[in-house]
């Protein structure tokens, strides 16, 4: 277990060291969105609006969307990182049903996550919680954002800075499984863990 | 808009009261519906319909079911309301009791579709009878799942002439129409976050109301259309917060380790219902808007209740249940015995608070939407033509 953490941290430098000196993201590497000048563009959509609205207004237009009210905490800091999903692709871990204790024999790979984040003191990590379809979907995003954080703060008594992580809940609306049985449902109740590489400018 | 006109003059409305009060619940449903009558427990009106065809008959059909008339053969006994006329053209409609043979409304309609002329005569006949505001001319606003992404839509209240609000690409949720514009507030991931929205939809024009770190969620419009009611998890866990509908002026109401979700209003604005867990146990709470202390709402009978909402009289909230199966269940405002009234979840009230729009799932997990009178438990499908839909906000 340990030799394949280390073994694990090593490749990371090594992707990290040839991120940096690349210009263009590896492959299966997503830049994450900005948060100050974001844009709607409904009309370069591949799917286009049907039509007015039944009230009889015309099309939609679109515009730069300004920042809402109040102060946006700590979002800034992730602007323009670049999304790894298969880095911590292993490290996923499973809830039991309206649960968002982590279980003790998924904690290893959470700390894995750990050890990867202090020997790589310049990215951060977004984690994504996700559940399964049998809840209600307000509840199931409010039960997704408590599994995020839960894995949070196991990072962080960890020892891991907590505004190095943003969390993120998709409810049941990303399911990592298509199925409607408990094989399904057991492989949809997760957190998945996204490395954060800092801009490459 | 719509032409009405009047052929001649209805019945005396004094006449027509005392007409109702003789037959088996016109007296009590010329009064505000549902309060002295319980709730599922009420026997549909049986009215006959004649000489109309095709899609007039339809929706003729759809729109009085759906707020407790029941369409049936006009030999059927019992009978209690004769609705004649013709759709060649233009709608016309004479609503007659079928004992007295007595006239009630007398009207011809047109200006627009004969669809729209259609619902047109149905909410005259709701008004007439039911002494409500009639339901056939509202629209509501909902989510198509499509996969791994969704998108909003708009439609009439009985799922026609839908049509996409956004084509994002990403994932929206959780549709709020602000009552009394033409405003939907949601939720969207397009900037890769869960953030909260709102939508002119006269203008096209869209802007954040709240996108901190964490989770921005469950948005809730007020009944004056100010302000917003939502979750939000920047706090460290998801709370209930309070905002202007443009984001300023930020309030946290609740700050507890449990996950706050679905928030509602009150029709008076003062108090908000939301979903919660007291004691480990999942349940159902109110909050003073003001700031003051979080009040379990009694809700007996249910299990796992979420999803409240508030209906616009004031007087009760429907919600969700789940069991082994999601139920819809009303409760008095102030907590009471829940009463189920359907198979299904996330329900949103009509404007006239005697009808609800609401989600029902297959094995497959297909949902589907349809309304239902909650007085008689009649419930119709909505023929979207989208697939699976969910989480219907009716305008208001």
């Amino acid at each position: 277990m340990k030799r394949a953490l280390l073994n694990l941290s090593v490749a990371s430098l090594v992707l990290m060291l040839g991120a940096t000196g690349c210009k263009r993201p590896e492959k299966g590497v997503t830049p994450i969105s900005g948060r100050g000048a974001a844009t709607v563009d409904t009309s370069t959509s591949a799917n286009p609006p049907l039509g007015g609205t039944p009230g009889g207004e015309g099309g939609l237009t679109s515009e730069p969307l300004g920042p809402g009210g109040g102060e946006q905490a700590g979002l800034d800091t992730f602007e323009g990182y670049l999304m790894d999903k298969e880095r911590f692709a292993g490290q996923t871990i499973y809830f039991d049903f309206d649960s968002s204790v982590v279980k003790l024999d998924q904690i290893d790979k959470v700390n894995a996550v750990g050890d990867e984040l202090k020997l790589l003191p310049a990215v951060k990590l977004l984690i994504d919680g996700h559940c399964d379809e049998r809840g209600t979907e307000e509840y199931n995003r409010a039960l997704g954002d408590r599994r995020a954080l839960a894995a949070r703060e196991v990072l962080v008594k960890y020892g891991i800075d907590k505004n190095r992580i943003r969390v993120r809940s998709w409810g049941e609306d990303m399911p990592a499984d298509l199925g409607h049985d408990n094989a399904a449902w057991a492989r949809n109740r997760r957190d998945e863990f996204i490395l954060l590489l800092p801009p490459t400018n | 808009m719509m032409r009405m006109t009047q052929i001649n003059h209805p019945a005396p409305r004094l006449a027509a009261l005392l007409l109702a009060g003789v037959t088996a619940f016109g007296a009590d449903q010329v009064l505000p519906p549902i309060d002295r009558l319980g709730i599922g427990d009420v026997p549909p009106i049986p009215i006959a319909l004649s000489g109309y065809t095709g899609e007039v008959a339809q929706v003729l059909e759809f729109d009085l079911e759906v707020v407790g008339f029941k369409v049936v053969p006009e030999s059927t006994s019992g009978l209690q309301y004769i609705l004649s006329g013709k759709n060649d053209g233009r709608v016309e409609g004479t609503l007659r009791d079928a004992v007295s043979k007595q006239s009630r409304l007398h009207k011809a309609y047109g200006g627009t579709s004969l669809r729209q002329q259609a619902h047109g005569l149905a909410d005259d006949v709701v008004k007439e009878v039911l002494g409500l505001p009639g339901i056939a001319r509202t629209r509501i606003a909902f989510k198509r799942d499509l996969g791994r992404r969704s998108e909003l839509y708009i439609s009439d209240y009985d799922g026609y002439g839908a049509a996409a609000i956004t084509s994002d690409g990403s994932v929206v949720a959780a549709p709020c129409w602000a009552p009394g514009k033409n405003l939907l507030v949601y939720t969207t991931y397009l900037a890769g976050n869960p953030d909260i929205m709102s939508h002119d939809l006269s203008t096209g024009k869209r802007a954040y109301v709240a996108r901190y770190s964490g989770s921005n969620i469950s948005p809730a419009v007020s009944p004056d259309g100010g302000r917003v009611a939502m979750i939000m998890s920047k706090g460290g866990s998801p709370d209930l917060y309070v905002a202007d509908i443009d984001g300023s002026n930020l309030r946290q109401l609740t700050k507890t380790p449990e996950d706050e979700s679905s928030p509602c209003w009150s029709p008076d604005g003062r108090t908000i219902c939301f979903s919660t867990r007291i004691g480990g146990r999942r349940t159902l709470a109110t909050i003073p808007v003001a700031g003051g202390a979080v009040k379990r709402l009694n809700t007996s009978g249910a299990v796992n209740p979420s999803e409240p909402a508030w209906s616009p009289d004031g007087k009760w909230i429907a919600f969700t249940s789940q069991r082994r199966d999601f139920e819809i269940c009303v409760v008095p405002a102030a907590g009471g015995t829940a009463r189920t009234v359907a198979v299904g979840e996330d329900p949103s009230w009509s404007p006239n608070s005697r009808t609800l729009v609401m989600v029902q799932r297959d094995k497959q997990a297909n949902r589907t939407l349809s309304v239902l009178d909650v007085l008689t438990k009649q419930r119709k499908t909505l023929a979207t033509g989208l697939g699976s839909c969910s989480q219907p906000t009716w305008a208001r």
